[in-house]
């Protein structure tokens, strides 16, 4: 389950929570106060939020809401302004291997000189470890991976010559590779065939059965309510957070998504110009 | 002095021409062996470091690195003078042209992340400024007394012909270390050059490995320096790698192919330079190169630009081919009412009658028949033609084809009769045989050998 606050005893339910408080380590993700500008202009403002363990959470909200930096942030891609995040009640950096991201498609040149195979041996590049070559044990998890994801048959080809959603798959898999057990997903299901989307919708439900956790940004609303159990309504700041079917609500959506978030707009603008002068 | 021009061989008469030539290709004089093995190791060695830079999409750091050596070599020339120490001593040199280098490169990300400079201006700025800011040191050393000989020049340049044996150590240091760290560090460097983000989040520093990277261009871009100049040594970095990626898909092979078109530019280089004098060597290099560049644009792997423009010509020659069976396929049915009992080579046609079919001229329609001719798919008699028994076969089929692909444009797709003609052209040269079984069930009751054209065949006047 998603909630905007950590669960909390009853008496201090209206209590904020404190940066020093630890999560416990069967929480995949717990983020406190968030907050991350680029050159100062606030993408996110105070996002709190926690995802329980064994959970497809879905992050869905505008374009321009925040959402890839929020999976950045967590991922110590972007530095944050403020706020805490935790991984396994742990620092993200102590506890990257049990993380696994699948970067946006396009974040990458497609046309590199490396096969399928190649791509998703990298999951593993860290196991293998600093000067040694991959060797058999390595290709054979990552063939696993491929099967897992039904391009088994691609590994050798090129990844140039990869429809948009084999190369979603290939993304998949290298992330399956690591055998993590927190997943980070940016945009998995966007423009991909229909073939491509059942595959991965699939996984998804096999990995929710080993245990494993799923926060994936999402843009299709219809389909959150049957393939998520939690969401995150994102829009620079958290609409909403916690099971699908009790914030996924037409309300919340219209937060989210209608309507022009007056106050947070005049302030960016405001920090814009200013900046502009220094 | 402009580069290294001196001829390294007297040539007089083609007898001596042949004995330098002789010398040259056994290696038989010592400078040559220095010269040849120094810059083929030093183009290897560019090659393997370069195919990274180019994957990384940094090629051009390097040329704003190699730019901004040069203040930094002049004012360790002077500050060493000027202590009393020895300004043309290499490790001094070596050592201000890679800070200024660094400088520069620093000021390039400054520049970009500090006044939002767009990249391509940040590179031109820095690489400008900082050449001219050179080039006007070596202005104040030419004219003081200890700098008259100091020779600084010859780095703008290179001086590939009076490479020492000091040189060449360095230049195969540089290039072990090279090698022997692009070897190390190979898959993280394929990480880092494919998807950075995902290498920083398993937890390899960006800095660490970009770190690495630049300090390979700076080293090689040093040596490169005293071999083919300053100005030149990009072309080193970047002219391999970028030939090499036209001829495999496979990151090993592209480095080791980068590594050996370096290696063989820079050989081929070198001996063309020797036997021709008064062209300077860095730039005979180069030119080898670009050379071996233009080769693998034009015939590296299947995408290369001459296989290509076989395979589109051979294509047009089977599409029009394929136009001239069914022109007269439609012809010949045309003139029977009932096609199926016509023996084929009885119906004969008008060349001049086929003109209306498409707008292929005469002589364009002469040479289609002789070829289809020559195929034995069509009977040329006088100024008429007729189909043989393969070609009926295959006329058959193609219009069978044509037209299923009509139908399903005017039924499936709403295109207008009109138009439906020229549109199946573009596509049944095309169709598999899958599709045409699909078109057969789609649109039923047209399992005929060869369906009913929907639209009215232009009829010759």
């Amino acid at each position: 389950m998603v909630s905007n606050r950590p669960s909390t005893p009853p008496n201090l339910a209206n209590k904020k929570p404190h940066h020093d408080e630890k999560s416990p380590a069967s929480t995949p993700l717990r983020v406190w106060d968030l907050t991350v500008a680029y050159q100062r202009t606030p993408v996110l403002w105070d996002v709190a939020f926690h995802v329980e363990p064994g959970s497809l959470v879905a992050i869905v909200g505008p374009n321009g809401a925040g959402k890839s930096t929020l999976l950045r942030a967590i991922l110590n891609l972007i530095p944050r302004t403020s706020g805490k995040i935790q991984v396994f009640g742990d620092e993200f950096a102590a506890q990257r291997r049990r993380v696994g991201y699948v970067p946006q498609r396009e974040s990458v040149d497609w046309d590199f000189p490396v096969s399928v195979l190649d791509v998703v041996t990298m999951g593993l590049y860290r196991e293998i470890g600093w000067l040694w070559p991959v060797r058999k044990k390595h290709r054979a998890r990552a063939m696993e991976a491929l099967n897992q994801v039904g391009i088994a048959d691609l590994a050798h080809r090129q990844i140039s010559h990869l429809s948009g959603g084999q190369q979603q798959r290939t993304f998949l898999a290298r992330a399956l590779a690591q055998d993590a057990d927190l997943y980070l997903m940016d945009e998995p299901l966007a423009a991909v065939d229909a073939a491509t989307e059942l595959a991965i919708i699939q996984q998804l439900r096999a990995m929710k059965q080993q245990g494993k956790t799923c926060v994936v940004i999402h843009h299709d609303l219809q389909t959150v309510p049957e393939y998520f159990d939690d969401v995150l309504l994102l829009n620079m700041r958290v609409v909403a957070s916690g099971p699908v079917s009790e914030v996924f609500t037409p309300e919340n959506l219209q937060k989210t998504y209608g309507g022009r978030l007056t106050l947070l707009d005049e302030v960016s603008s405001a920090m814009r110009r200013q900046e502009k002068l220094l | 002095m402009i580069g290294s021009s001196i001829a390294w061989v007297s040539v007089e008469t083609s007898d001596e021409w042949f004995a330098a030539l002789l010398r040259l290709l056994t290696l038989a004089d010592y400078n040559t062996r220095i010269v040849i093995l120094g810059t083929a190791l030093l183009g290897c060695a560019a090659g393997v470091v370069g195919s990274f830079t180019l994957l990384r999409k940094r090629a051009l750091v390097g040329d704003a690195i190699s730019h901004a050596m040069l203040p930094g070599l002049g004012i360790a020339f002077l500050v060493a003078t000027l202590s009393g120490g020895d300004g043309r001593s290499l490790p001094i040199l070596f050592t201000g042209a890679t800070i200024s280098g660094l400088v520069g490169a620093a000021a390039i990300l400054g520049l970009r992340s500090t006044w939002r400079l767009s990249e391509d201006a940040a590179f031109g700025i820095v690489l400008s400024v900082f050449f001219g800011a050179g080039v006007a040191l070596l202005g104040v050393i030419q004219s003081l007394e200890a700098g008259h000989a100091a020779g600084l020049e010859g780095f703008i340049y290179g001086k590939t012909a009076s490479l020492s044996w000091m040189d060449l150590m360095v230049i195969i240091t540089a290039a072990a270390v090279a090698l022997v760290l692009c070897t190390m560090y190979f898959k993280e460097l394929a990480l880092l050059c494919f998807d950075q983000a995902y290498a920083e989040t398993q937890g390899y520093s960006k800095w660490w490995l970009d770190g690495l990277l630049m300090s390979l261009v700076v080293g090689i871009a040093i040596t490169g320096m005293q071999a083919v100049g300053l100005i030149l040594v990009i072309a080193l970095l970047i002219i391999p790698a970028a030939a090499a990626r036209f001829w495999t898909h496979r990151l090993s092979r592209q480095v080791l192919i980068s590594a050996g078109i370096g290696m063989a530019g820079c050989f081929g280089g070198g001996m063309t330079s020797a036997l021709l004098p008064n062209l300077p060597a860095g730039a005979v290099i180069i030119l080898a190169c670009a050379t071996l560049f233009l080769f693998s644009l034009m015939f590296g792997g299947a995408q290369g630009l001459v296989w290509r423009a076989i395979r589109r010509r051979q294509w047009q020659q089977i599409m029009l081919r394929q136009h001239l069976l069914r022109a007269v396929y439609e012809r010949a049915e045309a003139k029977t009412t009932e096609p199926k009992i016509v023996r084929e080579s009885e119906v004969r046609i008008e060349i001049a009658d086929l003109m209306i079919s498409r707008s292929w001229s005469r002589t364009q329609l002469e040479r289609l028949v002789d070829g289809a001719q020559r195929e034995g798919l069509i009977t040329r008699i006088g100024s008429q033609v007729a189909l043989s028994k393969p070609g009926w076969v295959q006329a058959k089929k193609l219009t069978h084809q044509h037209r299923l692909w009509e139908m399903y444009l005017i039924t499936h797709a709403d295109v207008a009769l009109q138009q439906v003609d020229r549109l199946a052209d573009d596509i049944e040269h095309v169709l598999e045989p899958s599709v045409i079984h699909e078109l057969e069930r789609l649109l039923q009751g047209r399992t005929a050998e060869v369906v009913k054209s929907p639209h009215q065949i232009p009829e010759p006047s």
